[in-house]
């Protein structure tokens, strides 16, 4: 295990994330990883992160070493898509029972790799590594190691047992797999001054050939997109690429970085979501692949795809204008993909709930980020009833979000379109961004919703009516009993990480008479998690005439700076 | 009469089975106002909670202790704790149903101490039951998961009964196994209903996953029995129990309060509900209804039009042991033939499933025996194998996570078997190959290319 935590500390300390830039050293070395409160936590762990990252890699035999938890309850249920071998689609696992655990499972896990390579000859075996075998002692890098010698192929440990970690520990984990042991093990048949790589794409929904057709056009070749659609040698010879591309929140920004350490790879961070993002995607490859030596002509071609792509973008928004003017959207997510179609959405006349932007520029897009980082914490927290409120203060007439609000919305009666990773819809580069207007179109439009809105000719009271009704008499006792406000206030949790209620900040505030975020942070640990609520912290220091002791409690708006 | 073999490869290949963690989560899940609580890592949850969400298209229940690699060396006593009173504080359910992990059955936590002085610690939780059930992902499968949180069920909650208690004369209690659906539940208590009885079903998935729009929004589980209901299930005059699995149920409840039960091993089929019918006329006084009779009628009249396309079928089923049991004896009975059966764990009912061989086994053992046959019946995660092999595919059983509908698929009752036969009836009909001028060519004489197809018969 020494070697594993070497490992993650090696990823905590990565210069490439901003974030921890930011940190202090002692902050760096407690890492991303999010204090997991007990009864109150959600999301994946890192093997399922190892697994996301990697098992996009389609003629890869991917093994996973534990009990059927692990790949039993989770496998064949993600939405890459493969241009070849379905073998990434196979479930292998060891499926250790109770005499390995107590004799352990080194023997099974050797004899399964043997059987997987006489049964289904892959050019690779990917093995991972999940809690229990983790416990016991079973050192997956040894009989990795060993089985590569025996059967003379590439055997590659991922080592990233689901507890180490949340799913982008593991995303990272598994990126130092690859490097380790994968990347630059391999040559190409023939280079490009053309050649990229795409990092931290997985082609759910297909949607890297939404893009793909872009750069064959201009004769751009995706040297290996890690790991969407990828085959074991592409991403073997990667280390050729003349530039690359990092997509999807710097989930595996450790690969990037170390290729360009070690392979002088350039990269860049860029998105295919929305149309501005990807023209800018598209010059920002161009740009790098001309400093390392192609025809500066490349960008003059790219310039006029640009905008006749663009323009055919803007025209294929057009013709839903009339129908979504005026029409809000509530835009919530998970992920940070979403801030890139607020730009497509206000083209198409639609009013985003929730951000004032206007217009989408570079710091506007920074706020955005924010804003919707927030609201993602907040929607994991909520219960189904706050959410419902939401909706309906929000006037909104249709819901943007990930999977897991899906369910209010659609038990509201809401208009919902899923824009997180289970998506079956691909919304990537131009035609991505008007299939999602398309979609929105649809959703809202459809008949549907005015007749399951209507009530049973029967029913009196429907779950609307009680719902409404519990909500009034909630905001009727606060606004009857300041004393009630006040600790339905303090009670908020406002780092989520951390699990810090408002009250213990507001404690701090006033004890030590504090003025910054990072002072809060310092005294309260609010904010040292993965960062997301430093806004709020902002939001109750610059409203203290709010809830300040000192500025009187009578203020009764006390509800709103939360 | 079978062989039950267990594959001595080292590799799972396409797993059919899942860990018995998220069956024991599911039975949690039939339970009102529950939160279902597995005590391990947060990535067991997340994969449990995805699987049922993507199978039930609702919104799921489920929380974890967030066992940390840390927290797993000290053991969880903590971690337990806390998320006890994080949920007791947000969710504020009426019982708590704890089950364990293979993180934290290889570190051997001991959740009822822990229980204990969590109890001892919190006398402001007391009105929360807290039910532990251990189930180590690393032995046994889902099926049997459900079946233990039933039987924990029950002795922990059930209030104890004088064997010649007086009993309400037309309550009956009924305990699914984990393959009935919410709709094969619905169906049953139609049925029951008819007769003037009534029913308490423990666990009851037929009103918290069933797909309804709810009359209010809770974080917990939605419909359900009641821990009230639970209580008094000694008060019912007897209890059906349907599949193998809920025997040590039935008779946990009969040791504890003296009810009599009826074990039936599967409710698909003609006999097995005759028999149910008969049961239902027995305890209500009641002659069948009509509309009972009528159904009967439909199924007999749906067998004789369904077995012309039946007779000399071949199957190819996976599934848990009373799924497989109830798919097998009923494909049986309509003259197909059961040519590969996989299951995930071991019962009492494998040898005698007619087919030649039970594999405990995966979905490449399935593929191997399924080439040749007409059909292909197990959950969604079959579709790969059904797609080599070409053969028509039927999904049954959980997870069925490319189809909408799971949880309203009925099997059971006389007329879920007459849409069943139907429904399998049609895609033999769909699949039925069309003659062609080389369909019954002689076969061909000269070179090795004959002697290999021969050889091949
Ligand atoms: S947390 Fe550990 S045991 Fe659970 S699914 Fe993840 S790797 Fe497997």
């Amino acid at each position: 295990m020494s070697s594993l935590s070497s490992k993650i500390q090696d990823v905590f300390n990565e210069p490439g994330c901003g974030k921890n830039q930011g940190k202090s050293e002692k902050e760096r070395k407690k890492g991303c990883t999010k204090q997991l409160q007990p009864g109150g936590a959600a999301g994946g762990c890192a093997f399922d992160g190892a697994k996301i990252a990697l098992q996009p890699v389609t003629d890869v035999a991917h093994l996973v070493h534990g009990p059927i938890a692990c790949e039993g309850n989770s496998w064949d249920n993600r939405g890459s898509k493969s241009s070849g071998s379905n073998l990434w689609r196979t479930g292998f696992t060891t499926d250790i029972n109770e005499t390995d655990v107590v004799f352990g499972g080194e023997k099974r896990l050797f004899n399964s790799i043997k059987e997987i390579i006489e049964k289904y000859d892959p050019p690779a075996v990917f093995v991972y590594q999940t809690c229990v075998p983790a416990m016991i002692g079973d050192d997956i890098e040894a009989v990795c190691k060993a089985a590569s010698k025996k059967f003379g192929k590439p055997v590659v440990p991922v080592n990233s047992p689901g507890f180490v970690g949340p799913k982008n520990l593991g995303n990272k984990l598994a990126g130092e797999a690859i490097l380790d042991h994968v990347i630059g093990t391999e040559e190409p048949e023939y280079t490009t001054p053309y050649d990229i790589n795409i990092i931290g794409e997985y082609n759910l929904s297909g949607e890297l050939w939404q893009v793909k057709p872009l750069l064959d056009e201009l004769g751009i070749r995706i040297l290996c997109c890690i790991s969407g659609d990828a085959k074991y040698r592409d991403l073997a010879s990667s280390h050729r690429a003349r530039a690359a591309m990092m997509v999807c929140s710097k989930s595996m920004i450790n690969i990037a970085r170390k290729m360009e350490e070690r392979y002088g790879i350039p990269f860049f961070e860029g998105s295919f979501y929305g149309i501005g993002d990807t023209s800018e995607a598209l010059r920002e490859i161009s740009r790098l692949l001309i400093e390392r030596g192609a025809p500066a002509e490349l960008m003059d071609r790219t310039e006029a795809l640009i905008a006749r792509e663009e323009a055919r973008a803007w025209a294929g928004i057009e013709s839903y204008k009339k129908r979504l003017t005026g029409k809000k959207v509530l835009l919530i997510t998970g992920g940070v993909k979403s801030w890139s179609v607020v730009a497509a959405l206000q083209e198409a006349g639609m009013e985003v709930v929730g951000t004032s932007v206007k217009k989408s520029t570079k710091e506007d897009k920074e706020r955005i980020k924010e804003l919707m980082g927030e609201d993602a914490h907040m929607i994991d927290d909520m219960t189904p009833r706050e959410m419902y409120r939401m909706l309906k203060e929000a006037k909104a007439d249709i819901m943007l979000s990930g999977g897991r609000s899906q369910f209010v919305a659609l038990k509201a009666k809401m208009p919902w379109l899923d824009i997180n990773q289970e998506r079956h819809h691909a919304y990537m580069g131009y035609v991505g961004m008007v299939e999602l207007v398309k979609e929105i179109d649809k959703a809202l439009y459809n008949p549907v919703w005015e007749q399951v809105r209507r009530r049973a000719p029967w029913e009196e009271t429907t779950w609307e009516d009680v719902a409404d009704s519990a909500i009034a008499a909630e905001t009727a006792a606060l606004a009857a009993d300041p004393a009630l406000a006040r600790e339905k206030r303090r009670s908020t949790l406002i780092c989520n990480c951390k699990s810090m209620a408002r009250g213990i900040i507001e404690d701090a505030i006033v004890e030590h008479g504090l003025t910054s975020a990072e002072a809060v942070s310092e005294k309260t640990l609010a904010g040292t998690g993965c960062g997301g609520c430093k806004g709020k912290l902002d939001k109750i220091l610059k409203t203290q005439d709010h809830w300040h002791p000192a500025a009187g409690e009578a203020a009764p708006r006390s509800q709103e700076a939360a | 009469m079978a062989t039950v073999i267990t594959p001595k490869k080292a590799c799972a290949v396409n797993p059919l089975k899942m860990s018995q963690p998220i069956g024991s989560a599911l039975a949690f899940m039939g339970i009102k106002n529950c939160m279902p609580l597995f005590h391990g890592s947060q990535g067991c949850t997340s994969f449990g909670l995805v699987l049922f969400v993507r199978h039930f298209k609702e919104a799921i229940p489920l929380q974890t202790t967030a066992m940390s690699e840390v927290a797993t060396v000290l053991g969880g006593f903590e971690n337990v704790e806390q998320a006890v009173l994080t949920i007791a504080s947000r969710q504020k359910p009426s019982i708590i149903g704890i089950s364990s992990t293979g993180v934290t059955e290889t570190k051997g936590d001991d959740v009822e101490g822990f229980i204990k002085l969590i109890r001892e610690k919190h006398p402001e939780l007391d009105h929360i039951a807290l039910v532990y059930v251990s189930t180590p992902d690393f032995k046994d499968a889902f099926q049997d998961g459900w079946a233990k949180t039933v039987t924990r069920l029950i002795e922990q909650l059930v209030d104890p009964m004088p064997l010649d208690a007086e009993r309400l004369p037309n309550r009956v209690n009924l305990l699914p196994g984990a393959h009935l659906t919410p709709g094969d539940i619905d169906e049953l208590r139609d049925v029951l209903e008819a007769f003037g009885l009534e029913v308490l079903v423990l666990p009851d998935l037929s009103g918290s996953l069933d797909g309804h729009i709810p009359d209010d929004f809770t974080p917990t589980t939605l419909g359900g029995i009641s821990l009230e209901e639970i209580a008094g299930l000694g008060r019912s005059a007897h209890t059906v129990a349907v599949g193998e699995q809920m025997r040590s149920a039935a008779i946990a409840l009969e040791a504890k309060t003296g009810v009599p039960y009826t074990l039936f091993d599967r409710l698909t089929g003609l006999e097995p509900n005759d028999r149910f019918i008969g049961l239902c006329a027995k305890l209500s006084g009641r002659p069948v209804p009509l509309k009972i009779r009528r159904q009967r009628g439909q199924l007999v009249d749906a067998m004789l039009d369904g077995h012309f396309h039946f007779g000399g079928k071949k199957i190819a089923l996976g599934a848990e042991p009373d799924l497989l049991w109830a798919l097998s004896q009923w494909a049986t009975e309509l003259g197909a033939e059961v040519k590969a059966a996989v299951t995930t764990t071991a019962s009492p009912l494998l040898e005698h499933i007619p087919a030649k061989e039970v594999l405990i086994g995966d979905l490449e053992d399935l593929e191997a025996r399924a080439a040749g046959c007409d059909l292909l019946m197990t959950h969604s995660h079959g579709r790969q194998a059904a797609e080599r092999l070409k053969i028509p595919f039927y999904r049954i059983g959980i997870p069925m996570f490319d189809r909408l509908g799971a949880a309203h698929q009925t099997i059971v009752g006389y007329r879920g078997t007459r849409d069943l036969v139907f429904e399998i009836a049609n895609l033999f009909i769909a699949n039925g190959h069309e003659p062609r001028p080389d369909t019954w060519a002689l076969p061909k004489e000269e070179g090795h290319a004959g002697t290999t197809a021969i050889a091949a018969h």
